[in-house]
């Protein structure tokens, strides 16, 4: 087959000593879509990268046309015709779409320096008219969907010649009916000669619009099948190495009494958007609670309030009988709250400290550990260390060795580790298994059934919408700083209901959401 | 095995440790290699500005053990700076930038002139109300820029400079309108009474007493910082401030406790320096052992227990470099481009990050080959 851009032996190391990609040859044929996927951290973004002339590969080659290419920069690569969407979007917020379109490349008015609003909105227009995309030219970038930014991206990237297209998990951020709407436009596109490389980690995805598809693991290219010659048990097989339960198996939940309630909680953001909205829930033992909802729905912000990070404009929490609205961090831990942090870099652990004091460092003030002259007991919180890293399974040489030098699954066993082990009754989870290999993806899952199962009562939040659906015993579904839809029975409705509901199309009656407060 | 695994190493299995951990190692080296590039280029320097670069060479490498009075001048120069080196390893622990440690050891200097001058106390308990009151004035004084971080975000490193020269002039003034001596022709203060003086160690020598009360808080503070739930709240809240807000510390306390310990070591510092060096203050400019407590802290990497070992170094390249001008043509001041170096190669984190990066790079891909060779071995099989 010719390949318009192709790889032979790429690898990639990157700084913190992590192989991304090892030997990776793959190629993809003009005019085709062609399906990436692979567990998260498998490689697809790195390898992408480096064909976009972001990341320069360790060793190996890149040919675009059977020529041997590498760029410095992602400048080069749009130069040659190669297009990126990125996961995070790259544009100014305050700009109208138009603007964003054309930066860098502006037109002008006649032969002055002046910059032509009217005809930069008319190019946009065209552009979004030649390919059938919906877009508002004249409106700010802040005041649009998330989807119709990711459009923006993508005419931004066709504007600027790309005939190939890499993007990265673009529906991600999507619900499944805009992605739906995303597949007829990327259709689109295909009519018109375009080539397209998709990432995504979703296979029904994958068999709705590709042309072909490879998967790749553990940094590596396992295989590339053409979609129709292919069923998605082999790619998923292919995917983690081995049969995967798709499911978590796990009991019926007995959810027990209510041991946190929240209260009319409220929260507005730095840009003055309202990001959590009056929102109420209850939390009852032996139950996880899951919260579905597009990143950027509150979600963050409503586990912020919980866990004493941020304070709220209005309302309560009521943790264990204890009120500890806008309490500190410290005093929640102490009525009984845990929480795994959505981001384990920057606030789950402390990177240039051992593994020990990172495990500790929630309650070495307990008589455990700290005696009355404040001198800390070494030898049991040594013990009490070493007894958590061999329990959570965390791989490393010795529980002094730094945060930083392990791998992202065993940072995660680390702030699992420490949460899990506060005995606590009531655990705030966020993103369990963002960036995390599979093996601990299900070590993950298993502890968290098995918390619940010793009676704690869970809220879990994860933008992985299958993590959510197969671990909760029910679900509420936020929009806008909003509960909109709450599900008892997490097994009795589909990605496709809630979809609807994250998208705000759906909303159930106040009654039914007040249902959540158990009242 | 797991038992095994997790046993605390005895003191050969923690050298042994020390020497297979990179992450500890290489940091280490990089402090010797500036140590020793920092003498090569003063024995450079010496053989291109002096008329008779060998001897210059023996009197700036050997002389403070070449002469016993020298070593006794060592161990003296290295009591101050011992104690702010240890403030400022609090402070550098915290991942603070502030130099208010300045000011601490100087107004601790001069809170233990005014204690010194005008009460009468008996021996030993004279020294030790001054050397107290002057850490508690230190203390309050190393807050002082930490509260304008916490309260107003101010950048500590700029405020404490320009606390520095308000301390200094508020200290020059104390001295100047109510502590002088108006019978020297100098600035000085009225004589300390006999009683405030430290005890000399040696006689007929200046080495004083407060070398050990030195030596007594670098254990101290290496307990404190290592062993007590303060010491743990400092570590982690510098090691990230995020986390430790997340894991229930108060940071804002931890900030403000670090800096009052770090300030009353300072002024405490001051308080031995006048008690056991000075008959009265007659600094007609702030000496800033604060400055040196960075080189020293630094060399130390943090690390109280490594305080005195870097201040000794300092030390011995001072006292030789002092013993060398005296003697020859190359003028003292040149120490200062041997501290300048020492501090350049020390703060280029660059450096180490590209020996670990090639060392990571390495190891992955070490590890790589070694996994495919055993799949095909494996293949085979």
């Amino acid at each position: 087959m010719d390949f318009i851009l192709k790889t032979e032996g790429l690898s990639k190391v990157y700084p913190n000593g992590t192989l991304a990609n090892k030997q990776v040859s793959f190629g993809v044929a003009p005019g085709e879509i062609l399906g990436l996927v692979g567990e998260n951290g498998a490689g697809k973004s790195t390898l992408m990268k480096m064909l976009y002339g972001e990341e320069s590969p360790s060793s190996g080659k890149i040919f675009l046309e059977g020529k041997p290419v590498s760029f410095a920069s992602s400048q080069e690569a749009i130069k040659a015709g190669i297009g990126m969407v990125h996961q995070h979007f790259m544009l100014v917020p305050s700009l109208s779409l138009a603007e964003n379109l054309v930066l860098g490349q502006e037109p002008h008015k006649g032969r002055s320096n002046i910059f032509d609003l009217d005809k930069a909105v008319a190019i946009t227009e065209e552009l979004a008219e030649k390919y059938n995309f919906k877009i508002f030219a004249r409106a700010r970038v802040v005041d649009v969907s998330v989807s119709m930014r990711q459009k923006l991206e993508i005419l931004k990237a066709l504007y600027r010649g790309a005939k190939i297209l890499i993007l990265d998990e673009p529906t991600a951020v999507l619900t499944p009916q805009e992605t739906d709407e995303l597949f007829v436009e990327l259709e689109q596109l295909r009519k018109h000669g375009h080539t397209i490389i998709f990432i995504s980690h979703k296979l029904n995805e994958i068999f709705k619009l590709c042309d072909r598809v490879s998967v790749m693991r553990d940094g590596r290219m396992i295989g590339t099948h053409k979609v129709s010659e292919v069923d998605s048990q082999t790619i998923s097989n292919e995917m983690v190495g081995r049969e995967v339960l798709l499911t978590v198996e796990k009991k019926k939940a007995k959810p027990g009494e209510k041991v946190l309630t929240a209260k009319d909680l409220s929260y507005i953001d730095d840009f003055g958007i309202t990001a959590v909205d009056h929102l109420s829930f209850a939390l009852r033992k032996g139950e996880i609670l899951g919260v579905v909802g597009v990143d950027g729905n509150g979600q963050s912000e409503l586990v912020r309030i919980l866990t004493g990070s941020t304070k709220t404009l209005s309302g309560s929490v009521i943790v264990l009988g204890q009120d500890v609205t806008n309490k500190r961090p410290g005093e929640i831990r102490k009525a009984g709250l845990a929480h795994i942090a959505e981001d384990r870099m920057t606030v789950g652990t402390a990177q240039p400290a051992s593994i020990e004091d990172n495990l500790l460092a929630d309650r070495y003030l307990s008589p455990e550990f700290t005696g009355g002259a404040g001198f800390l007991k070494t030898e049991a919180i040594s013990k009490a260390a070493a007894e958590i890293v061999s329990s959570f399974d965390i791989r490393c040489n010795s529980p002094g060795q730094l945060v930083a030098s392990l791998s992202g699954g065993n940072m995660q066993k680390v702030v699992i580790g420490r949460e899990f082990t506060a005995k606590a009754e009531i655990l705030v989870i966020a993103q369990p298994t963002r960036g995390v290999d599979v093996g601990a993806i299900e070590f993950i899952h298993k502890r968290i059934i098995t918390m619940r199962d010793a009676g704690k009562a869970i809220l879990l939040v994860s933008s992985d919408l299958q993590e959510v659906m197969s671990l909760s015993d029910s679900l509420v579904v936020m929009n806008s700083g909003k509960i909109v839809a709450y599900f008892e029975d997490a097994s009795a409705t589909t990605d496709k209901e809630l979809g609807l509901y994250m998208l705000g199309l759906k909303r159930q009656s106040p009654e039914e959401i007040g249902r959540v407060l158990h009242e | 095995m797991n038992s095994k695994k997790t046993k605390r190493p005895g003191f050969f299995g923690s050298i042994r440790l020390f020497f297979t951990d990179r992450d500890k190692l290489e940091p280490a080296l990089i402090t010797i290699l500036a140590g020793a590039f920092s003498i090569l280029m003063g024995v450079g320097l010496i053989f291109i500005v002096s008329k008779d670069p060998v001897t210059s060479t023996k009197n700036f490498l050997l002389g403070p053990v070449l002469r016993t009075y020298n070593f006794y001048y060592l161990m003296i120069a290295m009591v101050p700076i011992t104690f702010t080196g240890l403030a400022m390893c609090i402070i550098y622990k915290l991942r603070y930038m502030s130099l208010i440690v300045d000011s601490s050891f100087y107004i601790g200097a001069v809170v233990a002139t005014a204690i010194g001058v005008k009460l009468s106390l008996p021996p030993g308990i004279h020294p030790a109300v001054a050397m107290i009151a002057a850490g508690l004035v230190g203390g309050l004084i190393g807050l002082l820029p930490a509260i304008l971080k916490i309260k107003w975000r101010a950048n500590e490193l700029v405020s404490s400079l320009m606390f520095n020269y308000i301390f200094y002039f508020i200290g020059s003034f104390i001295i100047l309108y109510y502590l002088r001596d108006r019978d020297q022709t100098i600035l000085a203060s009225l004589p300390f009474q006999k009683s405030f003086n430290l005890p000399k160690l040696v006689e007929n020598t200046q080495l004083h007493a407060g070398f050990i009360i030195a030596a007594v808080f670098v254990v101290i503070v290496s307990i404190f910082l290592f062993r007590t739930r303060w010491g743990f709240e400092i570590r982690i809240a510098g090691a990230n401030p995020k986390f430790a807000a997340y894991a229930g510390i108060p940071v804002a306390t931890v900030a403000l406790y670090a800096h009052f310990v770090a300030g009353f070591i300072g002024g405490l510092g001051g308080a031995v320096e006048m008690s056991g060096l000075y008959r009265a203050f007659i600094w007609q400019m702030n000496p800033s052992y604060a400055m040196d407590g960075v080189i020293v802290a630094m060399l130390a990497r943090k690390n109280p227990k490594f305080v005195p070992l870097s201040a000794f170094f300092l030390a011995y390249l001072r006292v030789g470099a002092d013993f060398m001008s005296r003697r020859g043509d190359v003028a003292f001041e040149f120490i200062t481009l041997l501290q300048g170096m020492i501090i350049l190669i020390l703060a280029s984190d660059k450096i180490l990050n590209y020996f670990k990066a090639r060392r990571l790079r390495r190891n992955a891909l070490l590890a790589e080959s070694s996994a495919n060779a055993a799949a095909a071995q494996g293949g085979q099989a």
